[in-house]
């Protein structure tokens, strides 16, 4: 299974790659296009008839205490959810990419020096580290959630990365391309970087779900996005005093957080098989 | 005849453990004119490959060429060069082939790319010059359907194929040197006769000298105008291909001919050369070939030097002090 067309293929052609896929097509729509045709997730209908309202054809999934569509703030909080994911794990795929291919290329001392300052930083525990940063301040804004995950979140992928690197530095098509006259830069983007692409995307898919759930961990916190920005870790929160009155205020953003999580792992897992040589 | 590369004295070393350092291939010397083809026969080991690497100063590290060693390829130095200068001799002036058309092309890139990355790694030309370039070269290389094949990925080629699309590779630039190392060792025998063929094609049409590495004495007959014969990093024996095949002298060669079944002549057992292939380690003193050689005397003792046998025939064994007069 050499080509990323051919993997997709591939996962697609396996009923949970299917279901996965499917599933976050879907979600995404939703995401995007779901919030033109849904109430505005701030507005508050009415706070003395409509708060903690059951599931009705009016509001699908009910509404919370401050009487606001829950289902509207589901599908706003897929936005924020994917978005983060998405960012953060974007950018500690492009961190743990860099310093793998500088360690596993260059080799020597700066690998050294690079590999043990990851297995440093993989010693301190991540949610630990966040939950210390992000309760110093007042508010934390969107932008520097993501760059806080994304910037804990590459060490395993840098380590990945650089074994890849170790091994296609042997492959015969490396040394052809350095005998043909290929530029440093080209061997490391075009026969290095590529060839790692496979095991880079399985990782990076997986660690969308652990974003996710990072995510919602923090939000439900109090920690992560904040109010009224609507997250699906925050909904549950919101949800907690109520929770034998109102139970859907806080069990539709579990489902969807649940279903993602699962989905981009069902994902994660058709593509390592269409990577693996072995063939599963 | 215009000499385009020479080789003095190449000698490269590796550290040992104990913190000397060992040298796998040990003071070769060979030419190379315009439009020769040069086979270098020698079996696993004996430094034919690390020979090849270091012309393109591809020596892996720890390994290093020795100071004292001379590469001209032209009026250039290949040893005082550096980085870009580097560069733009690999595959420019030297292309080079490796024996195994499995592992030496990208997977995830379609074949007319790699031609095209070739040509575009050394000439000024676009895109699409390139591409065009990549299918003169895959018909010049002899490919069935080149256009349809430009599209192809390496995995959905034979290996056949495949080495026809490395040689394709190799001349994109249009190097005066190729260095094609065991490129027929992977294949089929029937492929290798033609993969033979399109090399000496090109060698004629193209009038580039050609550095044939391998094992198989059997594959320079016909293809090779002279030969030289390595053992334990050094060239034991060197002639033109028809005087060594006719009065091999050396007892190492003499023993790769009797290794080698005939297809004419009487049933013979084959007589296989005793003892194992020294390592690189710990290589003899005096002749190298001295505890495996079954005419080894006094004298092997000391190193010999490479010997006039005949006229254009050296070789490296004290036997020819005797026999320097021959004819």
């Amino acid at each position: 299974m050499s080509t990323l067309r051919e993997a997709l293929g591939a996962v697609w052609r396996t009923p949970r790659g299917r279901a996965g896929m499917g599933f976050l097509a879907f979600l995404a729509l939703l995401a995007l296009l779901g919030p033109l045709a849904l109430p505005e997730p701030f507005r508050q209908f009415d706070l003395e008839e409509l708060a903690n309202a059951a599931p009705s054809v009016d509001h699908p999934f009910g509404t919370d205490q401050l009487s606001r569509d829950v289902l509207s703030r589901v599908v706003s909080g897929a936005r924020i959810s994917l978005a983060v994911a998405a960012l953060a794990v974007g950018l500690s795929v492009t961190l743990g990419a860099a310093v793998g291919l500088v360690a596993g290329y260059w080799g020597g001392v700066l690998d050294a020096v690079l590999m043990r300052l990851v297995d440093g930083a993989l010693a301190v525990p991540r949610l630990f580290l966040l939950l210390l940063v992000l309760s110093v301040p007042d508010r934390v804004p969107l932008a520097a959630l993501i760059l806080l995950i994304g910037t804990t979140g590459w060490f395993a992928t840098s380590r990945l990365v650089r074994a890849e690197v170790l091994r296609l530095r042997e492959e015969t098509f490396v040394r052809a391309a350095e005998a043909l006259g290929a530029s440093r830069r080209r061997v490391i983007f075009r026969h290095l970087l590529v060839n790692a692409a496979g095991p880079l995307l399985v990782a990076a898919t997986l660690g969308v779900g652990d974003v996710i759930l990072l995510e919602a961990g923090l939000s439900f916190l109090g920690l992560g996005v904040q109010p009224p920005t609507p997250s699906w870790g925050g909904m549950i929160l919101d949800g907690r005093p109520v929770l034998e009155a109102a139970p859907w205020v806080s069990v539709f953003p579990g489902a969807a957080i649940i279903l993602t999580v699962l989905a981009t792992n069902l994902v994660g897992d058709a593509l390592r098989d269409a990577f693996d040589p072995r063939g599963a | 005849m215009t000499r385009v590369l020479h080789v003095r004295d190449l000698r490269v070393s590796f550290p040992a453990p104990d913190g000397h350092r060992f040298h796998p291939v040990d003071g070769v010397s060979f030419s190379l004119d315009r439009g020769e083809t040069l086979a270098l026969v020698g079996e696993s080991g004996c430094g034919k490959s690390l020979t090849s690497l270091a012309l393109l100063r591809l020596v892996p590290p720890p390994g290093r060429v020795d100071a004292g060693s001379t590469i001209r390829l032209g009026d250039t130095d290949v040893l005082s060069l550096e980085g870009e200068a580097l560069r733009r001799i690999r595959g420019r002036r030297i292309g080079m082939i490796f024996q195994d058309p499995m592992t030496s092309l990208n997977p995830v890139f379609t074949v007319g790319d790699q031609i095209a990355e070739g040509v575009r790694a050394h000439l000024p030309v676009t895109k699409a010059q390139a591409r065009e370039r990549a299918l003169a070269l895959l018909q010049e290389v002899g490919i069935p359907d080149p256009a349809g094949r430009l599209d192809a990925y390496p995995h959905q080629l034979s290996g056949g194929m495949r080495q026809r699309v490395m040689i394709a590779i190799a001349l994109a630039a249009e190097p005066e040197i190729l260095v094609a190392d065991e490129p027929t060792t992977a294949l089929d025998v029937t492929v290798q006769a033609q993969i033979l063929e399109v090399l000496d094609q090109l060698r004629r049409a193209r009038g580039m000298a050609v550095l044939l590495i391998t094992h198989d004495l059997g594959i320079v007959a016909g293809r090779a105008d002279r030969v030289a014969v390595m053992y334990a990093g050094q060239i034991v024996e060197e002639a033109p291909t028809l005087e060594l095949f006719a009065h091999p002298s050396h007892p190492y060669t003499q023993g790769l001919f009797a290794s080698v079944p005939r297809i004419s002549g009487p049933v013979e057992r084959l007589t296989p050369i005793g003892g194992t292939v020294p390592s690189p380690t710990a290589f003899p003193s005096g002749c190298r070939f001295r505890p495996r050689c079954p005419q080894a005397f006094d004298k092997s003792e000391l190193p010999p030097d490479l010997l006039a046998v005949g006229p254009d025939h050296r070789m490296r064994c004290w036997l020819a002090e005797g026999r320097g007069g021959r004819d």
